[in-house]
């Protein structure tokens, strides 16, 4: 019984006032300098602390100090609400993942940025869209990421096929290297199947890949259309055909790039952080210098990625917001997405580092996720996406199994997802 | 000032005034307990109730459509009451955290008896098995979730020992297995260990005379072992059925959230605070704590565990 008393508190903790606040919907003011704090998920690489270093030399008044918050994307956004409900200054910057911030910003817990006093303009303009909420600002982008589909270059080229553009075009290259000696024991392709957010962006992948959309420009659910049925109807069908192997169904990221780098996929849809550990020489690999990237293929063309990434809004319940936008300026600009990208491979939203050529021959893939990049939709823009998202999972993750047809299941998906659009009676 | 009194020395010989001592200790027994009394109240209490107030609070939400802000109405009502119990929202996980309670625990108490009979034999090596045991005991329910998440990894280790390719942690009977295997591998002991506490205080000579009478050795453990052992293990299966119930962390885990096969009540409560609708979740949570206070209530009226220590009744 204590234990569910602790379930009982914790309800509370995330719960504070909850009356309405009357919409100001004026500019935000950001003035007053001197100290304040970056909240992130963990620094895994130990490169946020070198930056926030520089800054803190170069302004001994108004230091940064980095708050690390757990490394899992749920618990980050729990703490970030608690923090807003509480109505705490103890975070000022926030690191937010894209699809959140229509939630935070129609909550009225980050301010709207002055657009024009950032290098939005050399940014790819998918990307910067990631901070819009209703026509403002609310965030700028810190990193960005896409899916690829890596592929088995050996195998393909002694198939003497090209990387495929359309889904079909992609079933027949296994057709054809499945014939090979070595390429009887190689599944076709696999994404992240597992009922959690991959399927929800590998979903919104196939439908945008479809020429479909899962939210028009008016905030509409637009699943249930020949379109998205045909996204759907790709996910259904690989199960169903054994293009995707079974135990797909219960992929996440890391199943999948196990299952790439012991050379049991001919395909695999996967973020870009694969590319280095899949080329490692240690032998962890048994596919390392063997393998490609190409965009995602398509129902008719190429296929359109999911957006990744990560993005920087202010606190509305934080002091010396002045400091703080001038930090987004510096932790967001290109001398520092230039290091990310070297140090920890992490896609910067700068469109100019793609040409670089020192750049370009150390990742040979960016050539490619530009092009992923510059034609990627976000996720869809729902406040409470976490209700859409659920609704999305549902629905996928059933037709995936055959529980339900493709029909059926786009049908349930347009009504949960209207539901989570709509305002809640 | 009871304690004065009785030291009074001209009232050693007469019998000290009974009732006036009694009500003596029972104040020094509040006062000594009341700072107890206010921290159990401050973190049990208070949120316990301030949870079932929150239950009645209904807000709707809606989206201005000039700013784009979240407009929050609310009310006091009982929606939420009424969100839990329409649609296939509850019978479900209810279902399903039932169904955990009755088949783990069970299995927790043949598994875990077994166990105390065999640490309770003397051989050798017998600290040695004690220990090993108890080690998935202590292993945190977090990290013993995410070892048998690989376990049971479409390429691990389960899969690898039986030759096939179950999909452990999709939808379906499988994931509710698993998440039985798992609670019965860490749990056991718990009831093993105080099962075991049970026999140690089983006199040998009730052994030895039912074997002077020719007793068969069944017979000793159905006559002897098991009335005995009764009061400790209905403690222990009391204290699994309460934990079971309110289990949230090891199919989280294991297997993930929403997956309808392993969703219990708590998941629930936690899924609905996280998408911000504590009114709905609080209910859950109502609704899962009054569950839970029922069946322990009846356990305890059923089996008569002796919780409070009254002492144990002598077995006839």
């Amino acid at each position: 019984m204590v234990a569910s008393v602790a379930l009982l508190t914790s309800a509370l903790a995330g719960c504070g006032d909850d009356s309405s606040e009357p919409s100001a919907g004026g500019p935000a003011q950001f003035s007053g300098r001197g100290p304040i704090t970056l909240a992130t998920g963990k620094d895994t690489t130990g490169t946020i602390q070198g930056q926030l270093g520089r800054w803190n030399r170069e302004h001994p008044d108004e230091k940064v100090t980095l708050v690390e918050l757990p490394e899992s994307a749920d618990q980050q956004r729990q703490q970030f609400i608690q923090n807003a409900q509480t109505e705490s200054d103890a975070y000022t910057v926030l690191n937010l993942d894209p699809i959140w911030v229509a939630e935070f910003a129609a909550s009225q817990w980050i301010d709207a940025l002055p657009a024009k006093e950032f290098p939005l303009d050399k940014m790819l303009p998918a990307v910067v869209k990631t901070g819009e909420y209703f026509g403002k600002q609310y965030a700028i982008p810190f990193n960005t990421n896409a899916g690829l589909l890596f592929y088995r270059k050996d195998l393909l080229d002694k198939a003497g096929v090209q990387p495929p553009t359309t889904w079909d075009e992609m079933k027949d290259a296994c057709a054809k290297v499945a014939k090979l000696p070595e390429g009887k024991s190689v599944d076709c392709y696999a994404g992240q199947f597992a009922k959690y957010e991959g399927l929800t962006v590998n979903f919104a992948e196939a439908v945008a890949s479809a020429g479909g959309t899962i939210v028009d420009a008016e905030g509409n659910a637009t699943v249930n259309t020949d379109a998205a049925g045909k996204g759907l109807q790709f996910l259904a069908d690989g199960f169903k055909d054994g293009t995707f192997p079974e135990e797909s169904a219960t992929y996440q990221e890391e199943d999948g790039r196990r299952a790439f780098q012991a050379g049991n996929l001919l395909f695999h849809r996967q973020w870009p952080y694969q590319w280095a550990l899949a080329n490692a020489e240690d032998g962890s690999s048994k596919v390392a210098g063997k393998f490609g990237v190409a965009p995602l293929p398509g129902l008719d063309g190429p296929g359109k990625s999911s957006l990744g990434g990560l993005d920087l809004a202010v606190s509305k319940f934080a002091k010396n917001k002045a400091t703080a936008l001038d930090f987004i300026k510096f932790f967001s600009n290109e001398a520092n997405a230039r290091t990310n990208l070297k140090v920890n491979s992490s896609a910067p939203p700068y469109a100019g580092l793609y040409d670089d050529p020192a750049l370009r021959r150390q990742f040979p893939y960016l050539a490619t996720l530009k092009e992923s990049l510059n034609t990627a939709v976000p996720r869809p823009v729902v406040v409470r996406y976490g209700d859409a998202t659920a609704a999305i999972q549902e629905s996928a993750a059933a037709a995936q199994s055959g529980s339900k047809s493709v029909g059926a299941a786009l049908a349930d998906m347009q009504r949960n997802l209207s539901a989570a659009i709509a305002e809640k009676k | 000032m009871s304690l004065l009194t009785r030291a009074r020395p001209g009232h050693t010989a007469s019998r000290p005034p009974r009732a006036s001592r009694r009500a003596g200790t029972g104040r020094l027994a509040g006062v000594l307990l009341s700072p107890t009394l206010i921290v159990l109240g401050l973190v049990v209490g208070y949120p316990v109730l301030a949870a079932f107030r929150l239950s009645f609070i209904v807000s709707s939400e809606s989206i201005d459509p000039q700013t784009g802000f979240k407009v929050t109405a609310t009310s006091y009502g009982l929606d939420n009451f009424e969100a839990v119990f329409t649609g296939d929202r509850f019978l479900r996980p209810w279902w399903n955290t039932t169904s955990f309670a009755l088949a783990s625990v069970a299995i927790e108490v043949l598994i875990g008896v077994a166990m105390a009979l065999v640490m309770h034999q003397a051989f050798r090596g017998r600290a040695l098995v004690r220990a090993a045991i108890l080690v998935p005991w202590a292993i945190p329910t977090a990290i013993s979730g995410l070892l048998w998440k690989w376990i049971f990894n479409s390429q691990g280790v389960a899969n690898e020992l039986l030759g096939a390719n179950v999909l452990w942690s999709s939808e379906g009977f499988q994931a509710w297995l698993s998440v039985v295997i798992a609670d019965t591998w860490k749990t056991a002991p718990f009831v093993g260990l105080l099962v075991l506490a049970g026999l140690q205080l089983i006199p040998g000579e009730l052994y030895e005379a039912a074997k002077v009478d020719g007793a068969p050795p069944w017979y000793g453990f159905w006559h002897i072992t098991l009335p005995l052992v009764r009061p400790a293990l209905v403690v222990a299966v009391l204290f699994r059925l309460l934990d079971v119930l309110r289990m949230f962390d090891l199919p989280y885990l294991l297997v993930g959230p929403r997956k309808h096969s392993v969703e219990t009540l708590s998941m629930i409560a936690f899924e609905e605070m996280s998408n911000l609708r504590f009114g709905t979740a609080a209910a859950y949570a109502t609704v899962l704590f009054l569950y839970i206070a029922v069946v322990a209530f009846s356990f305890v009226k059923l089996f008569g565990a002796d919780l409070i220590g009254r002492g144990t009744r002598s077995p006839q």
